[in-house]
């Protein structure tokens, strides 16, 4: 005779009782916003060049934004997403790969694939909408931006489930905001990584607002980072306007992954000091003191205090950053805009690898 | 040669993919130990191992993401959705992702995948397992849709598809995996995609199909002939890219034409197919070509699917109607 229970079946869920339940987080930090130290375990090890160049891609990518608002409004770039405030996130955790580690960003996520080899002004075609700006040179290993929120996910967990096919030790990181943690493809992707074990990272840009929807209007989680408990990954919160933290957890992460340790998703809370994008309005959901608060916590200050506390950094080198940084934008822009125009002919001949004869005849009406 | 059916045929094809090629994967629901609900891959697991052929959560919007990525990274994957009906799921991810790869990257990154799924009607099955979905893929620039409708073709086309390296939705009639054998040969060997077959010879009307309904036509055509009709029947086998040539050279020789899908009339190829005659071989015609489809309604509770179905009576109908014109 077999035994047969007659208890109920057990899941565990960590807490003593038939409810899920979780801890709160508190976000990982390793500056303070006066540029202390606070957490000297979590410091990456980083020499003081390492340091110094890290500072200069914040302070290359905030002018950079500037300048792009402005060509914006000349009318010289298109569709572009603003990213100041968000410096610490972008460079801070592109930093934290390896050069052959794959980047599947969202479509604010510009900055991480400059820094990770994407020429600015192939930037810069994309904005304006020329397909050069997707073709991504030999050895750099990202994805074009991606417009629909959340299809990257699911790209980046398909690659990182190929390194683990190739036995390759590299990592995919994905990127998405609060609002792209409530799309299916977010849940989906982290539960296929989870299932199959896979070297991906899941780092989602919590910068309070999804266009004009405040992340309390997203989801009733405590967290995004707690949204990993249901796919059975790590999850992290960090804060995102402290660059050491975001370097830590991405070099972390990246470990855990090429060392067969499965998929981590990082939340870091964050905020974007300019709209949604150049059609946006800031003015009619958020307020002054909103906006004041966060500046206080502007990563670039933060780091900057930290550094010349070190004696690696000053105002001068500050000034110099922004002259370098104006003129590659203005050398960029001038490339973009020289680069051959685009042919409707041109276009049909990049739909396949073979142009069947439809198209060849379509063709003809455009040469 | 072997007598194969045409699952077997198709299994066939994915066996001497995944021999030939190590970049050759494949994954879907339940494709792996047990061979996929209608075993139409078993046996591929046991002899390529479960990283070639695997089982997937069960989440179709991840199964094509993922074929999406494997395909940036070198890999030739087989995406299995198991159900038509459950494409709508995977949508982004088939039609802008795979299908605009090439195009958005400028030819850096391609999308070398086939997205397998039985469809059609005819079998009683529940809710949206038979819907007929392709004419949701031939509004796709950037994917080939390629239906077979024979053992043969369908192994000689699922070896095309799998080699081709832009995506291809491959559309496999579930009323046709046992409906019959064919000599099919064990080796490999290709038919090529976009090329349409002449199935039965005639001269008096020219009757365009695909899937089932190629065989619905030609059995109309036998029924056509007892009243001294030559109907000339062929199958489209793939319907982007449509070929076109073989259409017209068709009506050149008989000047008229019908259309016959099971999908509903104002969804499938029908359409598309009569515009392109329009523009092609209008001068050629004698009578407007006319459409034999499934009505404009959701498509029907299984006690109904019979009559709802293009019919031998309808294809004899609608032919006589253009043969009177």
């Amino acid at each position: 005779m077999s035994k047969v229970s007659t208890e109920a079946p057990v899941i565990k869920t960590g807490a003593q009782s038939h409810e899920v339940r979780s801890e709160d987080v508190t976000p990982l930090q390793v500056l303070s916003p006066d540029g202390e130290v606070v957490n000297p375990e979590r410091m990456p090890k980083l020499s003081d060049d390492q340091l110094k160049e890290i500072m200069y891609r914040m302070v290359f990518t905030r002018t950079w934004d500037d300048r792009a608002v402005n060509l914006g409004r000349q009318g010289r770039l298109g569709f572009y997403a603003p990213v100041s405030g968000q410096e610490a996130t972008m460079v801070g955790s592109e930093y934290a790969l390896l050069k052959e580690d794959f980047i599947c960003p969202g479509y604010r996520d510009m900055p991480q694939l400059v820094w990770h080899g994407l020429p600015l002004y192939q930037a810069f075609l994309y904005s304006r909408g020329h397909q050069h700006g997707g073709q991504i040179p030999e050895g750099v290993n990202v994805l074009m931006p991606q417009i629909i929120i959340g299809a990257q996910i699911l790209h980046a967990t398909g690659i990182a489930m190929g390194f683990k096919l190739k036995g390759e030790k590299r990592v995919a990181i994905t990127y998405t905001g609060d609002g792209g943690s409530s799309e299916g493809d977010f849940y989906e992707g982290m539960n296929f990584a989870g299932s199959f074990k896979l070297p991906v990272i899941y780092f989602v840009q919590n910068n309070g607002y999804a266009i004009t929807t405040p992340f309390a209007k997203q989801t009733a989680a405590q967290s995004i980072a707690h949204k990993a408990l249901a796919t059975g990954i790590r999850g992290q919160q960090i804060d995102g306007m402290d660059v050491l933290a975001v370097i830590s957890a991405v070099q972390e992460a990246a470990e855990v992954g090429r060392n067969g340790g499965g998929a981590t998703l990082i939340e870091a809370l964050t905020y974007r000091f300019r709209p949604h994008s150049m059609a946006d309005d800031t003015t009619k959901y958020r307020t002054k003191e909103e906006e004041q608060e966060w500046n206080l916590r502007d990563p670039l200050v933060r780091f900057g205090k930290f550094l010349e506390k070190k004696g690696l950094w000053n105002e001068e080198d500050t000034a110099r950053v922004k002259e370098e940084a104006k003129n590659a934008v203005n050398e960029h822009i001038k490339k973009a805009e020289q680069t051959e125009k685009m042919t409707v002919a041109g276009l049909i001949d990049s739909m396949f690898e073979t142009t069947p004869a439809y198209l060849e005849e379509q063709k003809a009406d455009f040469q | 040669m072997a007598q194969m059916n045409m699952k077997e045929a198709i299994r066939d094809a994915m066996r001497v993919e995944l021999k030939r090629d190590p970049n050759v994967i494949l994954f879907g629901e339940d494709v792996g130990k047990v061979g996929g609900v209608f075993r139409a891959t078993e046996g591929l697991q046991a002899e390529f191992g479960d990283t070639r052929v695997f089982d997937t959560p069960l989440a179709e919007s991840a199964i094509g993401g993922l074929a999406v990525g494997l395909g940036t990274q070198g890999f030739r994957p087989i995406a299995e959705i198991q159900f038509v009906g459950f494409i709508y799921e995977a949508l982004d991810q088939m039609f802008v992702q795979a299908a605009r790869m090439r195009y958005r990257s400028g030819g850096r990154y391609h999308a070398p995948i086939v997205f397998r799924t039985p469809f059609g009607g005819g079998v009683k099955a529940a809710e949206l397992h038979t819907d007929s979905l392709e004419g949701l893929a031939i509004q796709t620039p950037g994917i080939k849709v390629v239906i077979p409708s024979n053992p043969y073709d369908a192994k000689g086309l699922m070896i095309s598809a799998i080699r081709d390296n832009d995506p291809v939705f491959f559309m496999e009639h579930l009323n046709l995996y046992h409906a019959f054998r064919d000599e099919v040969p064990e080796d490999d060997y290709t038919v090529p995609i976009g090329k349409a077959k002449v199935v039965r010879e005639g001269k008096d009307v020219t009757i365009l199909s695909y899937g089932l309904m190629v065989h619905t036509s030609v059995k109309a055509a036998e029924e056509l002939e007892k009243s001294g009709i030559s109907a000339e029947v062929i199958d489209l086998r793939t319907l982007l890219p449509l070929d076109i040539d073989t259409i017209v050279a068709s009506i050149q020789k008989t000047n008229r034409a019908i259309v016959v899908q099971e999908a509903q009339k104002t969804s499938g190829a029908a359409a598309e197919i009569i515009a392109q005659i329009n523009e092609k071989a209008i001068l050629h015609l004698e009578a407007p070509v006319l459409r034999v489809a499934g009505p404009d309604t959701v498509y029907p509770f299984a006690q109904v699917e019979d009559a709802w179905l293009p019919s031998v009576a309808r294809i004899v109908k609608s032919v006589n109607q253009v043969l009177q014109f």
